[in-house]
């Protein structure tokens, strides 16, 4: 068993399907985890030697209140289902990650957060109530007024307080299935940090691409991407449906220095469209969902996701040094991504988004070269008093979880005695 | 719109089948056995529906025979007439427990047999009178030759398999379609004793999408998925002296 990023490749005693959400745990004699639809990368959905629980069966609506947005639903349920159900009816997630394939459960123990956080928070902030499973039989209801300190240990729990069994929604009102977009170069840096604090006081959704391999004046240059939802519209354009899917597994990574510079280039100086357009919501949203299997890309070995976040006030030099660092590697891939989350403190006791500027990037494995580039990337990240983000995570130190996510001793006391994962292992023993 | 009947809907490839019924804006009358599961489909299926959409449903245990007239009564009453039944009911048994137990091996041909048996001919009653509709029948790969490892599920769906031929050969010209399902493996919570690895096993929705093509297309008899059509050929050519010492 592995997760998106195909490292680390785990062996599980059982793999288990929860077949509805009335059954009991099952008693065996390893722990317990819930696996939702494998999208994190790393090691946060297994459990070495353990026993995993599949959740996908558990993708039942329950109730939707066609009038005010509430909607239950069990945890197997996938953000793509919930978007095809409510987006015809004229509602949207208030919150969504950049890819459909990931459960509710997922999503609120890994309490994920969109383009949108700077207006909306994150994941947890949405989820009017959950039911948490233990292994003691018991179901605890938690909410923001009733079991409060159990709500804030799930949401962004990593799955380790029980099986989330179900969870209520608030989705938010939309007209159409459409965006309007805009997108805009920046030359660096400087450039970047002027533009999107202009525009996240305009634009609910903004993140922007970087061109990691640029150096020198050119460094952190790259394009930002606004968003918002449409209004009302006369005419709506059509939309090419379609996927495609990565059909092979390279005997070597396609993503290498020579293929990154040259579309890292070509990407920078594509030709954006002027002024502001309509874009569909998938491919705005979720533009790695059509190309199904997309993780193959990387050869047999697997890739790393590295995401950070440090605190506002020393980020513009943390992200200028990370960035330093990654470039002089020749590491590094296309996919990087820098956005700022909002002053909203977050309902989680281990809940990652918090104010400051957030980078992303994906990077083909290496064996020891990559890991020796993040440990020289973690001692930037932990100077500014900044974390890594555990679903993105598979390979941090102890220390460095423990310095990022200081109430994970507090949290530790909600974990369920029969629960627990092979990241937590990792970082707490 | 069409007006469907499902018998078994509980079980996951049929769960799948109402859902894409659903989305296409059809009515729906489901049979399930169990109430609590019967219910959470229902609301799963309200969620998804249009708010006037026709979503009702009854639990019944099928082999309490003498309540099936009454179930296709109420489903035409719910949904003022009926025009594609599709059963999908059906147990996995445990072979070595037939072997030991009469009882036990004829529960399960009364299960996945007769039961079936007592709706098709209501069923075909009823749209035979109507002379329009389509009436199909989850069997399976097992119904087309007695292997040692489970010839009593396969005996059962075997007969289910012959007497859809039959009824198939009497409404022929009476304008009503009787399709037959053979499914190979389905990863499904029936099959959850084995071992799921492997290009043959498929998944529930992909076989409910293969099914719902099968009656808008009135076929006959379809495998799912299409690759069981040509291991069932050759499995059925083999000859009997040979086969008898296959451990299948």
């Amino acid at each position: 068993m592995h997760s998106w990023n195909r490292y680390p490749v785990v062996a599980h005693a059982h793999i288990l399907d929860v077949e509805h959400r009335q059954a009991p745990l099952p008693v065996n004699n390893t722990s317990l985890l819930a696996f939702g639809n494998g999208r994190s990368y790393g090691d946060v959905c297994l459990n070495e030697g353990g026993t995993l629980l599949r959740t996908r069966r558990l993708d039942r609506f329950i109730h939707f209140d066609r009038k005010t947005g509430l909607l239950a639903c069990e945890s197997g349920v996938l953000l793509k289902d919930i978007l095809d159900m409510a987006v015809p009816q004229g509602w949207f997630l208030p919150v969504t990650p950049g890819t459909r394939f990931v459960t509710v459960g997922g999503a609120i123990a890994n309490d994920v957060h969109g383009k949108n956080h700077h207006v909306q928070g994150s994941f947890g902030h949405h989820v009017r109530k959950l039911e948490l499973l233990r292994t003691n039989g018991e179901r605890k209801q938690c909410s923001s007024s009733e079991n409060t300190a159990w709500f804030q240990a799930t949401v962004g729990g990593l799955g380790l307080t029980g099986l989330i069994t179900w969870a209520e929604l608030q989705l938010m009102p939309v007209a159409n299935p459409f965006m309007v977009t805009e997108s805009k170069r920046f030359s660096s840096l400087d450039a970047f940090w002027d533009m999107n604090e202009e525009a996240e006081s305009r634009w609910p959704y903004a993140v922007a691409w970087i061109d990691c391999v640029a150096m020198g004046r050119r460094q952190g240059r790259g394009i930002i991407m606004l968003g918002q939802h449409a209004p009302v519209q006369d005419k709506l354009p059509a939309l090419k449906e379609g996927e495609k899917r990565f059909p092979l597994d390279p005997p070597f990574s396609l993503v290498n220095q020579l293929s990154l510079h040259a579309f890292n280039t070509l990407y920078y100086y594509r030709p954006l469209r002027r002024g502001v357009g309509l874009s569909h919501y998938v491919p705005y949203f979720y533009p790695l969902d059509g190309m199904l299997d997309w993780n193959r890309m990387y050869g047999r070995k697997g890739f790393f996701q590295y995401q950070c976040v440090m605190p506002p006030e020393a980020s513009q030099e943390g992200i200028r040094n990370l960035l330093a660092i990654i470039a002089k590697s020749g590491a590094g891939s296309f996919l990087a991504v820098l956005k700022t989350f909002g002053s909203k403190p977050a309902l989680g006791m281990l809940s990652f988004p918090r104010p400051g500027a957030t980078l992303a990037l994906d990077f083909p494995n290496q064996g020891e070269r990559t890991l020796r580039l993040f440990r020289e990337l973690d001692a930037v990240v932990r100077e500014t008093g900044g974390a890594l983000y555990p679903a993105k995570d598979a390979r941090m130190s102890g220390e460095m979880f423990q310095s990022g996510f200081p109430q994970w001793k507090e949290f530790s006391k909600f974990i369920d005695p029969q629960f627990s994962s092979s990241f937590w292992l990792r970082v707490t023993e | 719109m069409q007006r469907i009947v499902i018998f078994g809907a509980n079980s996951a490839i049929a769960g799948a089948c109402a859902r894409l019924w659903v989305a296409q804006g059809n009515s729906l009358f489901l049979i399930g056995r169990d109430s609590a599961k019967l219910e959470g489909l229902l609301a799963d299926l309200h969620v998804r529906g249009a708010p006037d959409q026709c979503i009702e449903g009854v639990s019944v245990d099928l082999n309490n025979f003498n309540r099936h007239e009454e179930l296709f009564a109420h489903a035409e009453t719910a949904m003022g007439g009926i025009d594609i039944v599709l059963i999908a009911h059906g147990s996995l048994p445990n072979q070595q427990a037939c072997e030991h137990s009469v009882d036990i091996a004829l529960e399960e041909i009364r299960t996945n047999a007769l039961s079936v048996i007592s709706l098709l001919t209501l069923a075909a009653n009823r749209l035979e009178a109507r002379g329009s509709g389509v009436i199909a029948t989850i069997s399976s790969v097992a119904g087309d030759r007695g292997r040692q490892s489970n010839y009593v599920y396969g005996a059962a769906k075997g007969m289910v398999t012959l007497f859809m031929q039959g009824l198939r050969n009497r409404l022929a010209n009476k304008g009503v379609a009787v399709v037959t399902i053979k499914p190979g493996f389905v990863d499904t919570p029936m099959t959850s004793q084995f071992e799921k690895k492997g290009a043959l096993w498929a998944q529930p929705e992909t076989i409910a999408a293969g099914i719902v093509r099968a009656i808008e297309q009135r076929r006959n008899v379809v495998y799912l998925t299409w690759i069981w059509r040509w291991i069932m050929l050759i499995i059925r050519h083999i000859p009997e002296a040979i086969f008898k010492r296959l451990s299948l």
